[in-house]
């Protein structure tokens, strides 16, 4: 069991039930998949391609650019109808790859499968787990071949997996644990070997006690993993909390997890992993939970890259009458969407959609200081100061008041009495607070 | 088929709570109190708290016409901040102390600083405080007139005949309390603070709302116990028993109701102790020491002005903190 409680944290309605026991159905094929070069957080990829390209499923269509980048592939077979600006999940239009899908779903010759991969060189994995395109699928989308590969002055004790999946709603993770338990376990065995580790952990919310039972008979089976089941609170999930829960180690204020030895990756990335190596496979499709009372049937999917969100509500029923808000994400951290022609991407591990009568207005009252924000804080800050300094342009004070250690889990604007867009307001203090930063490095 | 959605920064869902739910959680929390009030003192208590609450409301309308903003007269704010005012008033306060009243609560207590939120002090206690130093005898009047108590009991309050036997031994002695009285409330005072019973069952209600923290009225109902206990335990003949100063005067409403104003108190929790720690202190200071009888009012209004310095010194340990190195860079 976890060890350690988290400071602050809030308990909003799990929402689960919708879809926690609704195995992961195929979603056909669209007519036209739309592939973002950023699906990722680092330099956007390269398009290696041009209109009129036929490509196949699996197939490179941008490149790496850089350390702290990944290449993109084709998530099925076509032609490439355009390659120009278009809808993105993070607002702003960005570069994309158009596909008219051919319905084949013809797959290029796949990378050669690695032989005994429990026993490779944690080089090929490494490279092998870049040549797939692999990022943090929990969200963050991170380059994941970067996380594995920590500066020699930060040496590597323990992995985590995380399969908390604390955001309301979503089951995508969960549903990857009861049915894909074996090669979770196995893609952290990869990771172990990367940092020649003997065991793993997998930290798993107990609101899960059906996923919690399945890993720890994988975990039995293989020997190599201590399954944590962790007290149901948001974010347990974040990656500093689960740290914190689970070892008992406080990454420092604006360090990384390294700084104390540990790599979280979250178990979705861990079977992506596994795939790659084992099948060759490039990160094409995942699981996402298509929900809320938006839509007509709520579903767990698995999704390829590149479907619109048009698409996905399409296969869970679609949109009700009322659905007035769409959210790529959980409803915690997701990203409120404005049309439905936007692309699931990698990092796409839900689609909510809430009808009117769930959303709430915006405007809001005057902070009453109740202080709530401050007992929700999981990182120990003071919101509302924030909010107010912020409010008032003093930029310094903000960043005295540790603006930057805000981890945005949404905890402070959910207990809002006053209904004030805290975290909004933070994100804002942050980004002023590193504009500062640079101003004075020169 | 294009739809329009609606956009906002995450996270898209909340715990449902607002202000407006709030402040009349709190005036519901009162109502067994002020019920209580109506039925020792009669129709003058109903008087006084519906022309105080009036008084507050109209105020607010007033306020907000004037300063261009939105209305906010019935997010129950200002009713809350009348029917504190008006239990804290005796029953025979007249007409026109409850209007004056009612309006310096709003008017200076609240909306010349910027309305809700912006306000150092407790509107209410702001006003009390202002009747009692301009209206002293008005505000010490504890004359009953009507209802359960009329006529029945002695026109001083225990705090009061206490204070007169310590200033001046020949004229009084102690008062003889009888518990059960008091804690049920069957006494002379202001309207609403007569029953620690139910202004017990009323600050338990908040408790379990959420709506106030158990620091507060922890931290200040002990202190007063603690250190009107050792005044007693030196000296039992000259001064009241320290149960009798739990349940006299304003300190349960106080303590329960208007110390925990989340406006005026501290943001988190080591501050919310050391606030009620103080007013605990200054209340029992001035009820063994001073020169008023009562102290809660007073002390709370001085712990108000000392909640931007109390946050400042409080600020919560944030996760992850490393304690800069000593010495030189």
């Amino acid at each position: 069991m976890g060890k350690h409680l988290f400071m602050g944290g809030i308990h909003p309605p799990d929402e689960k039930k919708r879809t926690a026991q609704l195995p992961v159905e195929v979603a056909p094929l669209p007519e036209r998949i739309f592939l973002p070069v950023s699906q990722h957080i680092g330099a956007p990829a390269k398009t290696a391609v041009k209109k009129g390209d036929k490509v196949l499923k699996g197939q490179v269509v941008a490149t790496a650019s850089g350390f702290v980048s990944v290449p993109i592939h084709s998530s099925t077979s076509g032609i490439v109808k355009s390659v120009g600006p278009y809808h993105h999940p993070m607002g702003a239009k960005q570069l994309a790859i158009e596909i008219e899908v051919d319905g084949e779903d013809l797959a290029a010759e796949p990378m050669a499968p690695i032989a005994d991969p429990l026993n490779a060189d944690p080089n090929v994995i490494k490279s092998r787990i870049l040549e797939a395109g692999i990022v943090g699928m929990g969200g963050a989308t991170f380059p994941t071949h970067v996380k594995l590969s920590p500066p020699p002055e930060s040496p590597i004790d323990a992995v985590i997996l995380n399969g908390v999946e604390c955001e309301p709603f979503l089951t995508a993770d969960h549903r990857l644990m009861l049915e894909r338990g074996d090669d979770i376990m196995c893609g952290l065995k990869l990771i172990l070997n990367i940092f020649g580790l003997e065991r793993g952990f997998i930290g798993i919310e107990k609101n899960k006690p059906d996923a919690i039972a399945e890993m720890a008979r994988f975990a039995t089976q293989r020997g190599w993993c201590d399954i944590r089941g962790l007290e149901v609170r948001y974010p347990q999930g974040a990656e500093k909390q689960l740290i914190h829960a689970i070892l008992g180690r406080d990454v420092p204020s604006g360090a990384l997890p390294m700084a104390v030895g540990t790599v979280v990756q979250n178990v979705a990335t861990a079977v992506a992993i596994w795939e790659a190596v084992t099948q060759g496979k490039p990160l094409i499709e995942r699981v996402a939970t298509v929900t809320g009372d938006g839509v007509n049937e709520p579903k767990n999917l698995l999704i390829r890259t590149g479907m619109t969100l048009e698409h996905l509500v399409t296969q869970a029923g679609g949109l009700t009458d009322d659905c007035q808000k769409v959210i790529m994400g959980g409803p915690m951290m997701g990203m409120a969407q404005h049309t439905l022609e936007v692309p699931a991407t990698k990092g796409t591990s839900g689609v909510l959609c809430l009808p009117a009568s769930q959303v709430r207005a915006t405007g809001h009252r005057d902070c009453i200081s109740c202080g709530r924000c401050v007992s929700a804080c999981p990182m120990g800050l003071s919101p509302t100061t924030i909010f107010n300094l912020i409010d008032k342009d003093k930029v310094a004070e903000a960043d005295e008041w540790s603006a930057l250690d805000c981890i945005e889990c949404g905890s402070c604007s959910y207990v809002c009495p006053a209904w004030i867009p805290l975290v909004q307001y933070i994100r804002y203090a942050k980004g002023r607070v590193m504009a500062r930063r640079r101003e004075l490095k020169g | 088929m294009s739809r329009t959605f609606f956009i906002t920064s995450s996270p898209h869902v909340n715990d449902g709570d607002s202000i407006f739910r709030i402040m009349w959680s709190v005036v519901g929390a009162l109502l067994p109190a002020t019920l209580w009030g109506f039925y020792l003192f009669g129709m003058p208590a109903v008087r006084v708290t519906l022309i105080t609450v009036a008084a507050a409301v109209i105020s607010e309308a007033v306020a907000n016409k004037m300063r261009g903003r939105a209305d906010t007269t019935l997010d129950g704010s200002a009713v809350l901040t009348g029917l504190l005012l008006a239990l804290n008033l005796p029953p025979s306060a007249p007409w026109w102390l409850c209007i004056f009243g009612g309006a310096a609560a709003i008017l200076l207590g609240k909306q010349v600083f910027g309305g809700l939120g912006h306000n150092p002090f407790n509107p209410a206690l702001v006003a009390r405080v202002l009747l009692l130093v301009s209206f002293p005898a008005f505000m010490t009047n504890w004359a009953v007139e009507a209802g359960y108590l009329a006529d029945a009991v002695s026109s001083a309050t225990v705090l009061g005949e206490a204070k007169t036997f310590l200033m001046t031994p020949a004229l009084g002695a102690l008062p003889n309390v009888n518990y059960l009285d008091l804690f049920i409330g069957f006494r002379a005072g202001c309207i609403g603070e007569v029953s620690t019973l139910l202004l017990l069952a009323g600050g338990a209600y908040l408790y379990w709302r959420r709506i106030i923290t158990i620091d507060i009225p922890l931290a200040f109902i002990a202190t007063v116990f603690v250190v009107t206990t050792a005044a007693w335990g030196f000296a039992p003949d000259k001064y009241l028993n320290p149960m009798a100063h739990l349940m006299t005067g304003g300190l349960m409403i106080g303590a329960l109701f208007m110390a925990t104003d989340m406006v005026t108190s501290p943001l988190n929790t080591k501050g919310r102790w050391i606030f009620g720690f103080g007013c605990g202190l200054l209340t029992a200071i001035i009820r063994l020491w001073g020169g008023y009888p009562e102290g809660v009012s007073f002390s709370i209004l001085l712990m108000n002005a000392c909640v931007p310095l109390i946050d400042r010194y409080t600020k919560p340990r944030k996760f992850g903190f490393v304690a800069p190195a000593k010495g030189g860079e």
